[in-house]
């Protein structure tokens, strides 16, 4: 966005990038929650799903928002208002932290971190926070149980996470994102540039571990365990209505939304097309229009993704608490830490 | 005054703050987010002085893995909601006077160490690259001392935890 905005003042950019981060967590928020778990999951089951608000129900999302909206914003006597009323934000500013990374074209990003994929490792891992003290302050059993399953989950599987980005970082040679889009359009696998070199095929352990990770992050079924409706009611959320309850829920989403977005940049070359289609070299002989291409092709691997995620989470029954701990303890981190080891003793050799 | 000292005093006096509220709160997980707060203050600072690495580790470590498991233990065991009334024992006539000598040692260390040196205004943001080499090159002695103790530590928990 630098290039972009290079004649903006300083408010005028921060104020355009606020707007930017906005959309970009809003806009595949909507679009997954009304195509995959609207549409989709009805198909799926053999039925319309909405139909009544807009051409093909496509209004719902809107009636929905405007339906939590004018419900009554309620604290449980006994609860702790003031963090209570804190942890959603906590949560969803998480997602906001995580878009700020993300880059949409040659020139189209927010920030150009040098550690852009270790920040946002680390600033996703803030949302579970959120989570616990959301648990904790409802003063509801079935709250703080969820909010310790979400805990002890989220933490069980950012480890398999990190470890998996180490093999992307250790073959790109970088862990800023931008870097890791031209490494993967830039390079060529057996010496034919013509597809670039997507991660997705030389790391597809690390793209299987990530995937899986990411599932288990968003707490989506078959890791639904903190959420888990048919014994926890609808666990650390259960005290929550209204918009609180709207605000847990886009960040639910934003954060699916944003982290196919993470893992199309690290595994499928992000928002670029192999640079041999068009003879560019190097990123600052990408013609301007991939600018506005860059995105939409970035928004079309996220979709991709999330509907993976989704086809999983509509397709497989929930885990048991101790077979989901087993699975990351001992099926995802000693493969991960696998191929790490094998990443870089082949990295060294060739 | 440049903008960064305004930062630093912004930040540095809502650290202050936030660590007094850590041990005069009355509930315990009230403290625990205010001990988070502190150390996203410090991750602040980090980044002020353009050491972006480190903030971002401080971020990792401290809030998103010692933190939350800090939650995660005291909400296992006892977390009651409200106000708690025994939750200062004897141990605070000890506490102050040993946390009075640390900020007396430490300002001492950092002013005769550095005294009126000054950070250069464009100060350079330094990169992970040279963290690493810094880290796997002249410190790898300290660097693989500090894993063997992390390593220990692993083992001794898990000797610790085992039933059999």
């Amino acid at each position: 966005m630098s290039a972009l905005l290079a004649e903006v003042p300083y408010w005028g950019q921060s104020l355009l990038r606020v707007l930017g981060g906005i959309v970009a967590v809003l806009l595949p928020a909507g679009t997954i929650v009304y195509i995959f778990l609207f549409k989709m999951m009805s198909f799926m089951q053999s039925r319309l799903g909405p139909m009544e608000a807009g051409p093909y129900g496509s209004m719902q999302l809107f009636a929905e928002v405007g339906k939590w909206l004018q419900k009554e914003d309620i604290v449980p006597e006994r609860a702790d208002a003031r963090i209570f009323k804190m942890a959603p934000v906590i949560v969803l500013l998480s997602t906001f932290l995580l878009v700020a990374v993300v880059p949409f074209g040659p020139d189209a990003w927010f920030t150009d971190f040098e550690t852009g994929i270790f920040y946002a490792l680390a600033v996703s891992s803030i949302s579970v926070l959120g989570i616990l003290i959301a648990g904790w302050s409802s003063a509801n059993k079935y709250s703080l149980l969820g909010g310790l399953r979400a805990a002890g989950q989220l933490i069980a599987y950012e480890l398999p996470m990190v470890l998996a980005v180490v093999g992307v970082v250790i073959q790109a040679e970088t862990m800023n994102l931008q870097k890791i889009v031209v490494a993967q359009n830039s390079g060529s696998m057996f010496g034919i540039d013509t597809f670039g070199h997507p991660y997705v095929i030389s790391q597809f352990i690390g793209f299987v571990i990530f995937m899986i990770a990411i599932q288990a992050e968003l707490t989506q079924a078959p890791f639904d365990m903190p959420i888990a409706e048919s014994e926890l009611v609808s666990g650390y959320m259960t005290e929550y209505s209204g918009f609180r309850f709207l605000i847990f829920f886009i960040g639910e989403f934003a954060t699916a939304g944003v982290f196919a977005m993470i893992a199309s940049v690290l595994f499928l070359g992000g928002w670029g097309v192999p640079f041999s289609w068009f003879g560019w070299t190097s990123i600052d002989s990408i013609d301007n229009w991939m600018n506005v291409v860059g995105p939409l092709i970035m928004f079309t691997k996220m979709m991709l993704l999330v509907f993976i995620i989704m086809w999983i989470r509509f397709s497989y029954p929930r885990l048991r608490e101790d077979q989901l701990q087993r699975f990351a303890w001992k099926g995802l981190i000693p493969v991960a830490l696998l191929n790490i080891a094998v990443t870089s003793i082949l990295k060294v050799v060739f | 005054m440049i903008a960064q000292n305004i930062g630093f005093w912004i930040i540095a006096v809502l650290m202050v703050v936030s660590a007094l509220r850590v041990v005069t709160t009355n509930n315990v997980v009230h403290a625990a987010l205010w001990l988070v707060v502190v150390l996203a203050g410090a991750a602040g600072q980090y980044i002020l002085l353009a050491a972006e690495f480190v903030a971002i580790t401080q971020v990792l470590v401290y809030i998103g893995a010692v933190m939350v498991l800090f939650l995660f233990g005291t909400m296992l065991t006892r977390a009651r909601i409200g106000a708690e009334s025994d939750l200062n024992n004897s141990y605070k006539k000890l506490g102050i006077p040993v946390a009075l000598v640390m900020l007396v040692a430490m300002g001492l260390a950092l002013t005769r160490s550095f005294g009126d040196e000054k950070l250069p205004e464009s100060a350079k943001v330094v990169s992970t690259q040279e963290v690493s080499d810094q880290i796997f090159g002249p410190y790898l002695l300290p660097f693989w001392a500090l894993s063997f103790v992390l390593l220990a530590a692993v083992v001794g928990a898990i000797v610790l935890a085992r039933k059999d």
